[in-house]
Formats: C-alpha cells, structure tokens, sequence
C-alpha cells in the first residue's frame, strides 16, 4: 500500500502496487486510484484498498457491490435453514 | 484533514429509566456509588432488565452518562456484576446457538454468509419493498444505539491481535472513521442521516425507547471487544457485520429512494455497499486467515461469533417484522409519527 514515490529519495527500488486476484470476486487495488472509464469519465477512489467489478454483474461500475454472490432460494439452503440471512447484523 | 464543521461538545448522556429489579440497583449504583448488587441466577439473559443493565455498564467504556463520575467504569462491585451479567448471557448464547461448540470450519461458516437469498423477508427486504417513512426512521433510531459509535467496540480488539492480522483490522476500522477525513466517519454519516430523517443525532438519545433485542446486539460487540478470551468471537462478530452488510445496506439504499428522502439521509448506506464489499475482502483474507493461522485455537471462537451474531440479528428481525406487521411500533416509546396503539388489550 506505499505510495510509489514514497522512497524514491533513499537508495531503493519503488514498491510496485499491489492487485489481487481474487477467485470469487472483484480485483483488489491498493489505492487510492483512478480509474478511466470507457466512455473516458475518471473515477476516483481514496479507500486504502478499492474493490474493482470484473464479474460485469455490479451496479456501481467500476467498483464490486457484491452483486456476483451466489443467488439462491431460501428453500435450497438446506443446511443453513436455520440461519439464512436475513437482515445485517449492523453495517460495519 | 480538518473537518468543515466545528466540534460538537462532548456532551455524555442522561441516564436511561431503569426496567426491572436489576438495572434499577446498577442505575443506583451508578448514582451513588458501589453497593453489592446480586444479580439472580434466574434472570432472563435476554430480557429488559439484565440487557439494560448490562449496556449501562459497558457505556462507562465509551462515553459514560451525565452525573456518573468517569472513575465508576473501574468500580469493582459494578465489575462484579457485570460479569455476573455476562456469565448469563453468554452462557445463554452458547447454548443457543446452532451446531456444537466444538464445531470450527470457519471456512463453511463464512460461505453460508455469502450466499445471498433472493426470497427471505428480512427487514431491508420488507423496507425496500413496501417499507413506510416511520418504519424506516423506527430503524434508523434503533440502530443509532451502534452506529453512533461505529467500529469502536471493535477498536477494542486491535491491541489483542498481532502482526498482519493487526494491519488489516486497522486498515478497515481506519476506514470505518473516515480514512483521516472526520466528515466522513461513519457515526457521523449516520447522525447526517438521522438529522436529514429529522431523528435526534444526540449519542444515547434512543436509549430509553430501545427493545432489549437491539441492546443484545451492541452487548455482545462490547463483551467480545473488551474480554481478550473473546478475542476470536468479536472477529467472528465482524466479519459477520462486514459481510453481510453489502447487500442489506444497497436494499435500505433503494427503500430510502423510494421514500423521497433527502440526499443526506442517503450517503451512510450508499457509502456501505461500496465500502464493505472491500471489507468483506480484506477481513477475509486479511484478518481470519492470518489470525488463524497464528492462533489456530480461536478458530471455535470465531465459528461462536459468528452464529451468536446472526441468532440476535434474527431476533432482532423477527421482533421489527412482528411489530410492523401489526401495524404498530417496535420501539418502547413510539417516535411522534408511529401509528397510535390500536387493537392491543390492555
């Protein structure tokens, strides 16, 4: 999460930026950034880490929503059926 | 950064009325000073009297109340109660969780979060879909009793945990107060969005009209957060908040537009579908799994937190659900434009 430039004054290679891949969702970008949309309009993010949408599914492009979760009925969740979720505990 | 307003004074609290035997004697000792206070086997962990007192006691940790002197948060006769309190409760919570206590896939616990079923009837859902404004502002009331102190009893965690797991639980709650930006803190998002519903922002405001199912919820963050031997079930507590959270916020987010309501009533949830869909990653990999791996022990805790969140949060939801499908309100003293008590016996 160091900012590139932070060491170009000592004797050091910057620190590249890191992206993580992750296999279920969004891409991981450690921020803040810009982000260049198709239709050229910059959106920005300050947050140290900004979930980028690659599954397409997101209503708030470029970033996740969350929206690439498994959908399913209630009466699939066999095991969880005591547990299905119904309402956030809080938002955090 | 410096914030665009001037500090609001640090005003504490009034103290609540009290709703039984119990959290009469701790409000007296509040008060007055320490007394011995027995706290009876057979009080109902999850009620009134035993949620109140509890929550008092805890409120001595963040912000106190108005005629306590702030040295009563380390009164060892209130301690002693206290803890008597807590046996109650989480021995009541342990034995009312789903599964055995011996139970520690963290990994299945969490993939039951993330699946998001598209035909349950939570409150976000009901909200979003035929909420009225005064159910809309019942909730938010309620829910000041956390969000006016957003990620503290989390902060509580930070100096029990180690290295990376440390790193990216700070980097999240950093976030959660704004990111250095006091204007964008989360508690003040919230109390922007209370002042534009035109509910009262002041910290423990809703106290006295708050069902014991909603203090549950804030007592079990502070007791996981202050207790280091919990230190797995407020993680547990967490990431159940964090992931869940995505989702419900974007459903309160449409129900608020559907509402008309003023664009600052909007932000705090708006900010949370973007927000905890990053946190949802980072307390994941960034958190669980190093703190695991440190401590593989606390993997139970973790699991306990877990289900222990979701029973109250269900408990929570089924007492709003009732009470709104009866068409009266779920608070114990009714904001001026709930529907007026018609049809209960006396």
């Amino acid at each position: 999460m160091a900012e590139p430039s932070h060491n170009a004054g000592r004797n050091q290679a910057p620190r590249a930026r890191e992206i993580i891949v992750t296999a279920d969702g969004p891409l991981l970008v450690s921020g803040p950034v810009e982000i260049v949309m198709p239709d050229g309009r910059r959106v920005k993010s300050d947050r140290p880490v900004t979930a980028l949408c690659v599954c397409k599914r997101s209503r708030r492009q470029p970033f996740c929503d969350t929206s690439h979760r498994c959908r399913v009925h209630a009466d699939e969740i066999v095991q969880e059926e005591d547990r299905a979720q119904q309402t956030p505990a809080a938002t955090g | 950064m410096l914030s665009r307003h001037p500090p609001r004074p640090v005003e504490p609290p009034a103290l609540p009325e009290p709703r039984g035997p119990l959290s009469s004697a701790v409000l007296d000792a509040l008060r007055r000073g320490p007394v011995i206070l027995a706290v009876p086997d057979d009080t109902d962990p999850y009620g009134d009297d035993l949620q109140l007192a509890l929550y008092c006691c805890y409120e001595l940790h963040y912000r106190g109340f108005a005629g306590v002197p702030d040295e009563r948060e380390w009164d060892p006769t209130l301690l002693t109660a206290r803890a008597a309190m807590e046996r109650l409760f989480l021995g009541a919570l342990r034995a009312d969780v789903p599964g055995s206590p011996d139970d520690d896939d963290v990994d299945a616990e969490l993939a039951a979060l993330l699946v998001e079923p598209v035909d349950v009837q939570g409150v976000s859902h009901h909200l979003r879909r035929d909420g009225e404004l005064w159910q809309m502002r019942e909730y938010v009331a309620l829910r000041s009793l956390y969000h006016l102190k957003e990620a503290d009893p989390q902060a509580f965690v930070i100096a029990r945990l180690d290295g990376p797991a440390k790193a990216a639980l700070v980097s999240i709650e950093h976030d959660e107060y704004g990111a250095g930006d006091p204007d964008r803190m989360h508690a003040r998002l919230f109390a922007d969005m209370m002042d534009a519903l035109e509910l009262s922002s002041a910290y423990g405001h809703y106290l006295d009209a708050a069902p014991a199912a909603v203090l549950a919820e804030v007592n079990l963050m502070s007791m996981c957060g202050l207790h280091r031997a919990l230190r797995g079930a407020l993680v547990g507590q967490f990431a159940t908040v964090e992931l869940t959270s995505s989702p419900g916020s974007d459903r309160l987010v449409k129900a608020l537009r559907r509402l008309d309501a003023p664009e600052a009533a909007i932000e705090f949830y708006a900010e949370h579908v973007e927000a905890d869909a990053v946190h949802e990653q980072l307390v994941r990999r960034g958190v669980i799994t190093p703190m695991l791996a440190a401590e593989p022990g606390l993997a139970r805790d973790v699991v306990f937190g877990i289900r222990a969140s979701v029973l109250l949060a269900d408990r929570l939801s089924t007492l709003l659900l009732d009470s709104w499908d009866a068409s009266h309100s779920a608070l114990r003293l009714p904001l001026p434009d709930a529907p007026a008590l018609v049809g209960t016996t006396p």
